[in-house]
């Protein structure tokens, strides 16, 4: 359950000052799919740093399991991410000299889960992310896109987070791959009742999700279920 | 993180670059090896200085002809022959002092020997009985010198091991053989045991006959060349050699101790100024050693700072995941800890191997301690600690926001 009210976000530069959101309110339930879209300046990247917990709001409230999280020190932050907040990134950003188990199981690292737990859940998830077995004991360098992609949505479910948060996962994909990609978060989310952030830019890609949420300027310009939902059947 | 995480990274980390990873061990290697290697070698130099001090007797107080050194002390090369001692100083010391154990008074000269047709030039030593007492000698053959044949003038020698090798050939018995001395017959009566001495003292490679021999047969009065005195124990050596230098003043007839025409020289004073010097050298070879260290703690910060620049995503990562401040910064020094450690391991092996082969090959005794190797591994893992904290800190103080941009 996510609830942001009215959050606002200020960047100081000097003697300038910008500022990035002008006070957004929403409400998230667990089990949504939500895309957050807007063009590049828009303050969605920002919203997504203080959805993600990366960073605070320098004003409004942010509760994230009814737990008020916008005015917590960065090493709070931390514990909520470890627990809560499950990552996707554009870069995918997974370890290049470890194995994709290992890459899975990086999270629970920090979570201190005990060994066995770990490579037990690591594998369920890389399962459930769409990966094959076989390529459990690779590298990065030895996956195709679409299959690191894959790995770093395992790595993002492994800790069993409140909400997904997938940061333009598909902009470093083919249109094909990103399909398998986004049918991968649908399946997630219908299956398994995962809450799924995703922030965009392509309409394309936000017609995945079953609602949207516009962002222009760092205010919601349009908040709206998505009727027509797009939907991808592997 | 456990323990186990941890090596897990360090070792995944540092065998991702393996090249980069040894070169920067080889700085440390060269580092620990080198302060191992100099250390053995120095306190080798200081132990074998002192066993051969040591090896010319115990609780040794020296007399010696000649002006003492002191202030306004002037140049007396020239009087190398000084002729201030006399048999009576020796007497008199043995006799009014207390705590004196022995008192060796010596007459010594350089002469030509020959025996059947060999021949050496070597020091011809005129002592009493109390000689091998006083300077630590044993006999492995026949027997030394008696107080009776320093009664009667008699012409006796005790050789050295090196001066029998010079004179008679390999199996032939020295005892009962005759030597001359300045043209002087005299029989062998005794060998002495290789005492192994080596340089400006050689104990090995002299001849001894009785004293009163040497004073009447070669140098034709009766002064002495040194007296040595043995004190009863350690404690009481400053009180024998205090009291020497009055009793000799007096018999002497100086009053003023820095116009005294003879000297005294302790022992412990010889094996302290040689210790002191020997460890000034060992310091000296440690720091320049040392310097290698502190070069090669600087290739590891380098290495560092490299690594944290190349990972900045990575650290994004790991911190956007949950990973906390302590957690990167444990990762990063671990790193460089496991670098200085591998580094400290094949150092002091290498080290040690080069003092085996210095001991073996060259003339320099190595002496390998465990201080030394303490020292080297604690210091390579201070370094460790020291180098690598300012990356791990760097490290852990990105911004996941910004480190996660990183291009």
């Amino acid at each position: 359950m996510i609830d942001v009210r009215n959050i606002t976000k200020t960047y100081n530069d000097g003697a300038e000052s910008f500022q990035a959101l002008k006070g957004v309110s929403f409400k998230i339930t667990d089990g949504e799919f939500v895309a957050i879209m807007g063009p590049s300046g828009s303050g969605k990247s920002t919203l997504m740093h203080i959805l993600g917990c990366l960073d605070t709001p320098s004003s409004g409230q942010y509760f994230l399991d009814d737990k008020d999280v916008s005015k917590l020190s960065d090493e709070e932050l931390a514990d909520i991410r470890r627990e809560k907040i499950g990552f996707v990134f554009q870069a995918f950003n997974l370890l290049p000299r470890a194995t994709v188990l290992r890459n899975a199981m990086l999270p629970l690292i920090y979570a201190g889960v005990a060994e066995e737990e770990r490579e037990k859940r690591a594998r369920t998830s890389l399962l459930a992310a769409g990966l094959d077995e076989d390529h459990f004991m690779h590298k990065s360098n030895q996956l195709s896109g679409g299959q690191i992609q894959r790995v770093a949505i395992a790595r993002a479910l492994v800790n069993n987070p409140t909400l997904i948060l997938a940061d333009e996962p598909t902009g470093n994909l083919d249109t094909k791959t990103s399909e398998v990609v986004l049918g991968t978060f649908q399946e997630l989310n219908e299956k398994q009742g995962r809450t799924i952030v995703l922030i965009t830019h392509e309409p394309d890609i936000a017609a995945h999700a079953e609602r949207i949420i516009m962002i222009r300027d760092g205010a919601i310009v349009e908040d709206r279920k998505n009727a027509a939902r797009k939907v991808n059947r592997l | 993180m456990t323990t186990t995480d941890i090596f897990h990274e360090t070792y995944s980390a540092l065998s991702a670059n393996k090249a980069r990873s040894g070169l920067t061990i080889l700085g440390i290697v060269i580092g620990i090896a080198s302060v191992i290697a100099m250390i053995s070698i120095g306190q080798g130099a200081q132990g074998s200085i002192q066993s051969s001090i040591q090896s010319i007797g115990s609780n040794l107080i020296m007399v010696m002809p000649g002006a003492q050194k002191g202030p306004g002390y002037q140049v007396s090369s020239g009087r190398g022959g000084a002729r201030t001692l006399i048999t009576e100083d020796a007497t008199a010391i043995m006799n009014q002092i207390q705590n004196v154990a022995a008192v060796s008074p010596q007459l010594s000269g350089r002469y030509q020997i020959t025996a059947k047709g060999t021949n050496t030039n070597t020091s011809v030593n005129g002592v009493t009985s109390a000689y091998p007492q006083v300077r630590d000698v044993q006999i492995a053959e026949g027997s030394f010198i008696t107080d009776t044949q320093n009664q009667s003038l008699a012409k006796v020698a005790v050789l050295g091991p090196t001066t029998v090798s010079d004179l008679f050939a390999t199996g032939t018995d020295p005892v009962g053989q005759t030597i001359s001395i300045k043209g002087l017959l005299f029989t062998v009566i005794g060998v002495t045991v290789a005492k192994g001495g080596s340089g400006f003292n050689n104990q090995d490679d002299m001849i001894f006959v009785p004293l009163s021999s040497a004073q009447r047969y070669f140098a034709g009065a009766d002064y002495l060349s040194e007296i040595d005195v043995q004190a009863a124990d350690q404690n009481s050596m400053t009180q024998v050699q205090n009291d020497i230098t009055s009793l000799l003043l007096t018999r002497h007839n100086i009053s003023d101790p820095t116009q005294a025409d003879f000297s005294t020289l302790n022992q412990a004073d010889i094996v302290a100024a040689a210790s002191s010097v020997t460890s000034t050298f060992t310091i000296l070879l440690a720091a320049v050693a040392g310097i290698s260290l502190v070069v090669g703690g600087i290739g590891i910060m380098n290495m560092m700072l490299t690594t944290v620049t190349e990972r900045t995503r990575e650290i994004g990562l790991r911190k956007a995941i949950g990973a906390k401040k302590k957690d990167i910064s444990t990762q990063f020094l671990a790193e460089s800890v496991m670098l200085t450690l591998i580094g400290g391991i094949i150092g002091t092996v290498l080290g040690i191997a080069i003092a085996y082969t210095i001991s073996s090959f060259g003339s320099i005794h190595t002496q390998i301690t465990w201080q030394p190797i303490a020292l080297a591994f604690g210091v390579s893992a201070i370094i460790g600690i020291i180098f690598g904290y300012y990356p791990a800190r760097r490290a852990a103080s990105l911004n996941p926001i910004q480190a996660l941009r990183y291009e």
